[in-house]
């Protein structure tokens, strides 16, 4: 089975990390993915099911890890050596298109599922992320047990797999694990249920993008405001239902002329409502704290990594900031349902094609991952392995 | 006696032509045999003694007593003088509105007058920094009048500080400061640079609200404005002439001064700057080269500051005073005298070089909105007659139009730049779309009245300043311009002359006929 394969190797994580500082193109090529052949390994328990991937997404998470740059937080929540990859569609025994929510949960695991927990990654303990009859891993693509989806074929537990709709190309169906995430992200910074909503989009790549979509499903009657970098991506953003475009050093005054409140400095006297941060840097952060309302919320849907803020607006202006992991039930209006069949009506509800750019083979995946880490410069968006010949 | 102004037909033995690209030159060959091109006049030589020419005006004024007869004890003085976006550079110390204010308080003090007001006639333009009151005033009149509270600068959005003196025939309501409307006196200490300035213009704008100056500062008056250098064929200031009659009838009693200037603005070292090319000595040459190539070297902030820092050797050439109409009929006469160019017939294609300042960046960044007003605005309005570019024809203008503001002086520009030139260009559209919302948008208005800010509606202003040329032009084509900032706002940028030649080329033909305007540009095309 061919798969690309993260290992361990410190020495190739430092090169990794110092081409990245540098800004090397090549860095990535020398970081600590590879490409192998090898025998398709043992499925972790008799519950496991094959599957044979078709498309798998790169994420910015993977870009991150590969190029050495990902938080150390991370390290003992992830067993090497492992395959990346977990944004999957992929193709069961029996032919099924089947979609995976990656995150490795109770029932992975062998676990006894808590009374508050139905998706895998609800509940107020992850201690069992690290636990069970599989090796530690927070996700598909991070864990040694599991196996990933930049391979021909992943094992996957069936309280991973959700169906894709017959009407859902498969172009579509690879966007629904990332639109779950936004979808996840934007009931997070709906909860305080205002009127008409002033919510505020920081950085538009696939992630960006779908969460502008999301709210804008959820909260027809919110004012969007979204801040990207390149014009493609403030075109998208304007499809998808922002009503605002601006480029990212134009959001302060943007949002002051919406809200008629005045400048200070580098912040807005008032602000946004909520603020979704989906790029996850130093700048981007505090932005979005100068940028929101007193007392509104800034929601990190961008991993952030280790970022220096000036947390003094935060404490001056009471803000909330919350992350935004992944997906779960959602309540919505008193109805529960996973993050995943939101997701499959908020892409049934924009035309999303173009949101999948570009596909490449896995032998070529040096130039898949420098697409994919130049996407926003090239004009494009999500990159993903296609290995539907393979299969 | 100075080269009156002239013009020059191109031919192959005529040298490459200096245009200014904002804060740097260049030089720019033009096409032989079909380019002209308009070179103002040499500066006049200024009056031996302004003092004694200031005193001998408000000794023996026009139409009017002497000043001595107006004043007495009891009275309320208000002496209002024109604020910093005149003179352009601002000229070498003392500024002429300081002499005039030293004569009328040496004139009131004689007179025992003690309740005086002194106010910066601004309108709706930034307030004046101190250095810059300083300058224009001096240190002993700022420093006896401004700690009193008797030194100010008016305020366009006090509602307590403004009141209505009438309504022209037209509908045109007359708002303006009440000090000045109750005063029993005004004094108008003025600098005219070019034609479009003083008269009524200096009262009925200087201290009007936003409510009095939006009768004319709009689309409709600015497109019929034929042109802002010819008030007898300029809508905008028929509707200050209105105004300017209810005033004369209703308001105060107004002695007006008004002062004129040479086109000496440029001190030794720019030189060249005056001179025509093919005139350039070999030292001229060397100092142009050495000016611009350290220019190309230098950031462009140092440059805009080493510009700003120039003081103009400006002589004054005239002073009258007395009844407002009668005084600017003589100060417009002086101003043709030195300005007129005659021209015979326009053109396909209008050049010109951008500088690095127009009368709303004094101090400050020429934002791509004010290259929009100073080139289609100020320069492409230097005529009489008829425009030196045909209807349809094509303006090429050099600057290179960097998407950069000062967010001190500019806030709402760079609003304006985000939010109104991404939806439209139109200047009838957006000043019935988005107008109202800057003109009363609190932040601005804080940043107006507290700040050194121009108020919210002045990017509009400024944009509707270049609405006649707008809608006369077919193309407008920006030479080395930053290509986005260019298209925002409506134009086409081009990389070279040679490349915008070639651009014009769609709407005028490959030999279209050139009029470049020489810097720097301040004449009056009598275009026949």
């Amino acid at each position: 089975m061919k798969a690309l394969r993260i290992h361990d190797r410190d020495r190739r994580f430092a090169a990794s990390r110092l081409g990245s500082v540098l800004g090397s193109p090549n860095a990535r090529g020398r970081g600590p993915l590879s490409l192998d052949t090898s025998a398709f390994q043992q499925a972790p328990t008799t519950e496991w099911q094959e599957l044979k991937v078709m498309l798998s997404g790169i994420c910015g998470s993977d870009l991150a890890l590969i190029e050495g740059r990902a938080s150390a937080y991370f390290d003992p929540w992830v067993t090497m050596p492992f395959i990346p990859g977990h944004e999957i569609l992929a193709r069961t025994a029996e032919g099924h298109r089947v979609v995976i929510d990656p995150v490795l949960g109770h029932q992975c695991r062998g676990l006894p599922v808590p009374d508050d927990v139905s998706a895998p990654a609800d509940g107020h303990d992850y201690s069992h992320m690290v636990g069970g009859q599989i090796e530690p891993g927070i996700q598909t693509g991070f864990c040694c047990s599991a196996g990933g989806g930049w391979a021909e074929r992943l094992w996957a537990h069936p309280s991973q797999m959700h169906s894709v709709p017959e009407s859902f190309s498969d172009e579509q169906a690879v966007l629904i694990e990332p639109v779950a995430g936004a979808v996840h992200a934007a009931l997070i910074a709906l909860r305080s249920r205002d009127e008409a909503p002033l919510l505020s989009v920081i950085g538009l790549g696939t992630i960006g993008i779908s969460t502008v979509a999301a709210l804008r499903h959820f909260r027809p009657d919110a004012r969007i405001v979204a801040a990207g970098r390149y014009p493609h991506q403030l075109e998208a953003a304007r499809q998808v239902g922002a009503d605002v475009v601006t480029r990212f050093d134009g959001l302060a005054r943007a949002l002051r002329r919406l809200t008629g409140t005045a400048m200070i400095g580098p912040d807005t006297g008032g602000g946004a409502d909520s603020t979704l941060d989906c790029v996850g840097s130093g700048d981007t952060l505090r932005t979005s704290i100068g940028t929101t309302r007193p007392r509104g919320r800034v929601v990190a849907v961008g991993m952030p990594a280790e970022v220096t803020v000036d947390l003094a607006p935060l404490w001056h202006r009471e803000t909330e900031l919350v992350g935004a992991y992944t997906y779960g039930t959602e309540d919505v209006a008193g109805v529960r349902r996973h993050s995943f069949e939101h997701a499959i009506d908020v892409i049934s509800s924009f035309p999303s094609p173009w949101l999948l750019s570009a596909t490449y083979p896995l032998n070529r995946h040096r130039d898949a991952l420098a697409h994919a880490a130049t996407a926003g410069r090239r004009g494009t968006f999500k990159i993903a392995f296609d290995l539907r010949e393979e299969n | 006696m100075p080269r009156p102004g002239f013009v020059l037909d191109v031919d192959r033995s005529t040298p490459p032509m200096l245009f200014w690209h904002g804060e740097r030159f260049s030089l720019e060959r033009l096409p032989a045999d079909r380019s002209r091109v308009i070179y103002p006049a040499e500066p006049h030589p200024g009056l031996r003694d302004v003092r004694a020419e200031i005193r001998r005006a408000i000794a023996e004024p026009l139409d009017s007593e002497p000043l001595a007869e107006l004043l007495n004890p009891d009275m309320k003085l208000t002496i209002c003088f024109d604020d910093v976006s005149l003179s352009l550079p601002k000229m070498r110390r003392p500024d002429v509105r300081q002499l005039i204010v030293e004569a009328v308080l040496t004139e009131a003090a004689a007179a025992g007058v003690d309740d005086v007001h002194i106010i910066a006639a601004l309108g709706l333009h930034r307030r004046m920094h101190d250095h810059e009151l300083r300058h224009v005033l001096g240190d002993r009149v700022v420093d006896s009048f401004a700690s009193s509270g008797h030194l100010y600068q008016h305020d366009a959005e006090d509602p307590d500080n403004l009141t209505v003196i009438g309504t022209t025939d037209h509908g045109e309501v007359v708002e303006i400061n009440r000090r000045v409307a109750e005063s029993d006196l005004v004094v108008y200490a003025n600098v005219n640079q070019v034609a479009m300035d003083g008269g009524w213009k200096s009262l009925v704008t200087g201290v009007a609200s936003y409510r009095c100056l939006s009768h004319h500062h709009n689309p409709q008056s600015l497109e019929n404005t034929r042109s802002l250098m010819d008030r007898h064929h300029s809508a905008l200031h028929h509707s200050i002439w209105r105004m300017g009659s209810v005033l004369r009838d209703h308001g105060p009693r107004v002695f007006q001064i008004e002062t004129t200037i040479n086109t000496d603005a440029f001190p030794s070292p720019f030189d060249f700057l005056s001179k025509r090319e093919w005139e350039w000595t070999a030292r001229d040459r060397a100092s142009y080269l050495a000016t611009s190539k350290s220019l190309d070297r230098t950031p462009t902030r140092i440059s805009r500051r080493i510009f700003h820092s120039i003081k103009a050797p400006y002589a004054v050439t005239g002073v009258n005073a007395g009844f407002t109409e009668t005084v600017h009929e003589r100060t417009l006469a002086e101003v043709y005298r030195q300005h007129v160019v005659e021209v015979e017939g326009q053109t396909d294609i209008l050049t010109m070089g951008i500088p690095f300042i127009c009368p709303y960046n004094p101090d400050s960044v020429m934002n791509p909105i004010l290259v929009m007003c100073m080139g289609l605005g100020y320069m492409f309005n230097m005529y009489r007659g008829r425009p030196l570019v045909r209807e349809g024809g094509v303006i090429i203008m050099t600057h290179p139009t960097y998407r950069e503001f000062d967010p001190a002086h500019h806030p709402s520009y760079i609003d304006f730049f985000d939010e109104v030139l991404a939806d439209t260009t139109d200047p009838h559209e957006m000043s019935v779309k988005w107008e109202r919302k800057y003109a009363e948008d609190e932040w601005y208005r804080h940043l107006y009245r507290t700040q050194n800010a121009y108020h919210g509606v002045h990017p509009f202003y400024a944009w509707y300043w270049g609405a006649h040329g707008r809608a006369w032009a077919s193309r407008v084509i920006i030479v080395g311009g930053h290509p986005d900032t260019v298209r925002r706002l409506g134009f086409t940028p081009a990389s070279t002359m040679t490349d915008a030649f070639e651009l014009a080329s769609d709407v005028v033909g490959t030999r279209p006929t050139i009029t470049h305007l020489h810097v720097p540009s301040v004449l009056v095309a009598d275009v026949r």
